[in-house]
């Protein structure tokens, strides 16, 4: 499988195959992710280009570039950026691909870093562009239900509750569970459901689905339940908000009649939907799924880079 | 209606491109994607809601001493795939082709989503994938954005 001076930028670049080949580089870097000792990257300049703030990614891609010896270059904010001096995307990409051996951008524009990938001659990684992909975050996802799930992804029924029309995660997720054929659970408002055309989508690949507004429809039979937030500013009226993300916040009682080896996934940061007393229950893994980033991300770059562990 | 009666509306051309077949209303459209405005040189001539015994009612293009190429003229199937191009010289029909619809359409619509890169000031032109063509869906290739309604008024 060839992923040298490839561009990640979406999760639909990817076949189930390639998908897994990711996730098995992923697993056997882990172990370097915590104490480094790693020069695959040796004499290698990454440029981190976050056109807008996004603390946790941009550290997970600095630790991991640092874990394979390699160093970083960029900025995180558009402030500290050339655009605020009137510069296009499309000028700081030509630059920046000749200092740097891959790029890793975040940008408020949909379709940005796949504008970024075809002016770039070194590989382009999508860190988030604006409500499109972040295909490292769906990666990591994956791999979080691969090492703390006791079946195959395959067998897994997975309950995705919160925003599901404007949250960019639950979108590639999605289209990426259907790969493996899970059985999902979309739990939301009617107001914030899982948009029309990748509901058809899933239905068209044949995976088995429920559509529900109550969380306690699918508490008893979920094997993993993933959380998001749901936006304050999705509702006109503040009080409208408040009972709808009531409705959808989860505490340790919530959890009294679930599987036992259910487990509780979110892509932080969290508001309130799930309360801290679940934080020391055996279920949590948000904060294993936001470590896993960091394998997932040494796996991607080492592989678009192209070094062989 | 018969034949002679439309041509006495617009006398039949020596040379260039005649567009036939456009769904009625489309003319102005099909002139706006062939680039074709004011200050083009040819004689352009434009025929709207012309009778027509299969398609109720069309719309008449002719270009004159201009000979459209199948490239030019296949973004045209966007907003009227029954367009029927015929290359005439010396008044004679020497060839006769089909508008086929392209694979992906550069530059000629407009992405729907205002938050697409290709709709800030970055030097790039629009580019939509054809998903299926009947009926027309687009995909922005940046975005994703799926256009499948209205593509006429996304004209850039």
């Amino acid at each position: 499988m060839i992923f040298e001076r490839r561009h990640i930028i979406s999760t639909k670049d990817f076949s189930r195959e390639e998908i897994d080949f990711i996730l098995d580089r992923a697993g056997r870097l882990e172990p370097y992710a915590r104490r480094g000792g790693l020069d695959l990257l040796k004499g290698h300049i990454v440029a981190s280009l976050f056109f807008e703030p996004s603390t946790r990614t941009k550290l997970s891609f600095d630790t991991a570039v640092k874990r394979l010896g390699g160093t970083t270059i960029g900025f995180d904010s558009l402030e500290s950026s050339s655009v605020v001096k009137g510069e296009t995307l499309s000028d700081t990409i030509k630059i920046i691909e000749s200092y740097a051996d891959a790029i890793i951008i975040r940008h408020p524009r949909e379709g940005a870093a796949r504008m970024a990938s075809e002016i770039s001659g070194v590989p382009v990684i999508n860190a988030g562009d604006g409500a499109g992909h972040h295909p490292t975050q769906t990666l990591l996802d994956l791999y979080t239900m691969r090492k703390e799930c006791k079946k195959p992804i395959g067998d897994l029924n997975i309950a995705i509750v919160g925003d599901l029309r404007y949250g960019r995660t639950v979108h590639s997720l999605a289209y990426a569970l259907s790969l493996y054929k899970a059985s999902l659970s979309f739990v939301s408002p009617d107001q914030l459901r899982m948009p029309e055309s990748i509901i058809n989508y899933l239905k068209k690949h044949g995976v088995e689905l429920l559509e529900t507004p109550s969380i306690d429809d699918v508490l008893k039979d979920a094997d993993v339940l993933y959380m998001t937030r749901i936006q304050k500013e999705r509702f006109p009226d503040p009080s409208e908000y408040l009972k709808v993300a009531g409705s959808y916040r989860i505490t340790a009682e919530t959890l009294e009649n679930v599987k036992n080896d259910m487990i509780i996934m979110h892509p932080l940061p969290r508001v309130n939907e799930i309360d801290p007393s679940v934080d020391s229950t055996i279920h949590a893994r948000y904060f294993q799924q936001a470590f896993y980033g960091v394998p997932i991300r040494m796996a991607v770059l080492s592989l678009v880079m192209g070094k062989e562990a | 209606m018969n034949l002679s009666d439309r041509e006495l509306r617009v006398k039949p051309i020596n040379n260039g491109t005649v567009i036939d077949h456009i769904e009625s209303g489309q003319a102005l459209n099909v002139l706006k994607i062939l680039g074709i405005s004011g200050h083009t040189r040819s004689v352009v001539s434009v025929l709207m809601n012309v009778p027509s015994g299969a398609m109720g009612g069309k719309d008449v293009v002719k270009v004159e001493d201009r000979e459209l190429e199948p490239e030019e003229v296949d973004t045209i199937a966007l907003i009227a795939p029954r367009a029927t191009i015929n290359i005439i010289r010396n008044f004679e029909v020497v060839e006769k082709f089909r508008v086929a619809m392209p694979g992906t359409v550069v530059g000629v619509i407009k992405c729907g989503n205002p938050n697409c890169i290709s709709n800030s000031n970055e030097p790039v032109s629009s580019r939509f994938s054809v998903e299926a063509t009947d009926p027309v869906l687009l995909r922005c290739s940046y975005c994703e954005f799926v256009l499948d309604k209205n593509i006429a008024d996304h004209l850039l």
